[in-house]
């Protein structure tokens, strides 16, 4: 019977039905950073236990890290205390551990693929919810939570139901000036911020096709926007090019093998789908959202919705909104005044936003009054930045050229909004408060969008403001 | 680590929290996450939406005390910090009870043994009332049928089936269960190509 991804990689995995009904299922890959972690080594100890895979274990550090130096140690003592205690933890248990400073070092989600770590077929943990990014290789990736983690750590193993799968069609070609984050935006929009709860979203059609694996991130990294705790991708040529002589990809007789197994894995013609979505590429616009969740976006050239255009359930949710955001039904996102622009993030912090953003901001100045910051993703995406000469092009334009980590997209480290800032982002949540200011406010867009506001020092249409430049 | 035993019935009074998709970025600001533990962490619940609503029902005396969180859509979506339901559970919540939940928050509340009971929005939105209008109401919330009484009014919810039968019998930390019959484990994790070389 023809079966989906989600299904081979299910049944690959599963050791066995617990008593509680849930099915346990191994993990292939353990990705850890230092802010779920440090209970869960503690639980760890307390109980004398050891990690059961410690070779599938990889760490980092990236919510909190610093993004003005490596230098240790760091001038945030917190910083530097949770980085301490992850060091501590990785010698102890045996994990290898990329710390800043390291060549290797850099958002977990951004440096899993770049070394070839996350491969198709994998079952894939991490305490972190956008661990979905991992699914534009095929993977089934499970954000989870610390008391979790310390089950991986102690058995490599979870206690999960299975998902139902939603395959989401996107056919049709992209405009020019619209990126795989619009088609994310656009699907969250349309199937709501919690209409993917208890499902893995399959991704497809010929606009994810023609997709780099980059972009597949993208869109993957924000399923869980969408309430999807997984999002995937099926494995094909580009996603075997994109592995290839990586570090931890396999090399030489083992690759081509490796090739047939991952091919194996995709899911099969005329697999059933709990449900099918088919979205138009072509009418999607570049999308910026006005709200308080990666739902609540519009279309550019569109206005912000009013009482009389969303569902009854949702009018006090759009009130709410409005009355932070400080924003009209009615009135369009165009022309709204940023203070910050934000380039980076696990959702665009790879080469490819670099240099699409960069291409815009050639040659140009960011407005006086915007303060602009990009953060690579990891260091080797700041390297490969750095040797095409991307960080003289942001630092000529005004823009801050900064290490690698989560940074501003959700402020645990110094880079925060302050007061009630507008941040133009290229993250992935707007939520209240998300960028370290209570009463700060984020509009998520892609990082040429974002590039755009910068320059602009407002919400502008890169298609019309940008034309012939953007991509 | 939290005791582990059978959770059948949870009995207390509740705490209305309206507004749907609230997110654990409102329930446990990211700030907070900079510790290597989770004591503390309840005094920080929802701190910057209690900062400008001093009507805020977690600083609402009338309360205090109180242990079943009563919610709406989509509770708990977000972020994967388990430092959110940690923080209701250490500030004495022993269940929730909403219109639907985020999945990764449910989870993570099952492994501390906190239900989330489901329920329609006309019950939860009544339950919600009568808690508002009467804050001494006792409520009470039976895992296995779902059932949850509070003064005059009895809803009929649900608990994902699983996590029910976890509750019910008290496995619902499953770490020993995973550690159990590891040679299993072993079996599966030596016949994937990608641990054997390809």
């Amino acid at each position: 019977m023809p079966q989906t991804l989600f299904q081979k990689v299910w049944n690959a995995h599963a050791v066995r039905r617990l008593a509680s009904g849930q099915a346990q299922l191994f993990i292939g890959l353990h990705l850890v950073h230092e802010v779920t972690s440090p209970q869960a080594f503690d639980m760890l100890r307390q109980l004398g236990w050891r990690v059961a895979y410690p070779e599938r274990t990889f760490a980092t550090v990236d919510h909190i890290a610093p993004t003005d130096a490596t230098r240790r140690p760091f001038h945030d003592v917190m910083a530097e205390e949770m980085t301490s205690a992850l060091e501590r933890n990785c010698r102890e248990f045996g994990i290898q551990l990329w710390a800043p400073g390291s060549r290797e070092h850099g958002i977990v989600h951004i440096i899993g693929p770049e070394l070839g770590l996350t491969q198709p077929g994998m079952t894939i943990a991490c305490g972190d919810s956008h661990t979905s990014t991992h699914g534009a290789l095929g993977s089934v990736a499970f954000g989870i939570g610390t008391s979790q983690v310390r089950d991986v750590l102690a058995s490599q193993c979870l206690a999960l139901d299975p998902l139902k799968v939603r395959r989401i069609e996107v056919n049709g070609g992209l405009r020019a000036g619209v990126y795989a984050k619009d088609v994310i935006l656009t699907i969250i929009r349309r199937l709501g911020v919690q209409g993917g709860v208890g499902y893995a979203y399959e991704y497809a059609g010929s606009a994810i096709d023609r997709m780099t694996v980059e972009e597949r991130m993208t869109v993957c990294n924000m399923s869980i926007e969408g309430g999807a705790r997984a999002g995937y991708v099926n494995p094909d040529d580009t996603t075997f090019a994109y592995l290839r002589g990586r570090r931890f990809a396999p090399s030489g007789a083992a690759f081509d093998r490796a090739v047939g197994w991952w091919r194996s894995m995709a899911s099969d013609p005329g697999a059933s789908y709990d449900e099918q979505v088919n979205i138009d590429a072509a009418v999607i616009e570049p999308t910026v959202t006005w709200g308080l969740n990666p739902g609540q976006s519009v279309g550019i050239s569109e206005a912000i919705p009013g009482p009389a255009d969303v569902a009854p359930a949702e009018r006090d949710a759009l009130d709410e909104a409005l009355a932070f955001m400080g924003f009209r039904s009615g009135s369009r996102m165009q022309g709204t005044r940023i203070d910050v622009a934000f380039i980076g993030s696990c959702t665009n912090g790879r080469l490819s936003d670099l240099e699409e953003a960069a291409r815009l901001v050639r040659g140009r100045r960011i407005a006086p009054h915007v303060r602009g910051l990009v953060v690579p993703g990891s260091q080797a995406v700041r390297r490969d930045a750095e040797a095409r000469g991307l960080h003289d092009v942001f630092q000529s334009a005004g823009f801050e050229w900064r290490e690698a980590g989560c940074s501003m997209c959700l402020g645990m480290n110094a880079d925060r909004l302050e007061g009630r800032q507008i941040c133009a982002s290229s993250s992935n949540r707007n939520f209240k408060g998300r960028m370290g200011s209570p009463a700060g406010r984020t509009l998520l867009m892609s990082p040429a969008m974002v590039a755009a506001a910068a320059i602009a020092g407002e919400v502008v249409d890169v298609r019309t403001e940008f034309e012939g430049v953007i991509s | 680590m939290m005791d582990s035993g059978p959770i059948v019935v949870v009995t207390g009074r509740g705490l209305p929290l309206c507004g749907d998709d609230v997110d654990t970025d409102r329930i446990m600001p990211a700030r907070f996450l900079r510790a290597t533990s989770f004591e503390g962490l309840e005094a920080h619940l929802f701190e910057d939406d209690r900062a400008t609503d001093a009507r805020h029902p977690f600083s609402d005396p009338r309360f205090r005390g109180a242990t079943l969180l009563l919610v709406n859509r989509n509770f708990g979506c977000g972020s994967s910090r388990e430092h959110a339901p940690q923080g209701l559970a250490r500030a004495g919540i022993l269940a929730l009870v909403g219109e639907s939940f985020s999945e990764i928050f449910q989870g993570n509340a099952a492994m501390l043994g906190l239900p989330c009971f489901v329920a329609d929005h006309d019950g939860v939105a009544r339950l919600q009332r009568l808690v508002e209008e009467a804050p001494d109401t006792v409520v009470t919330a039976q895992v296995g049928s779902g059932a949850i009484t509070a003064g005059p009014l009895r809803i009929d919810a649900t608990i994902a089936p699983a996590l029910r039968s976890g509750f019910v019998s008290g496995q619902w930390n499953p770490t020993a269960m995973l550690l159990d019959r590891f040679e299993e484990v072993r079996r599966v994790s030596g016949a994937l190509p990608y641990l054997t070389g390809f």
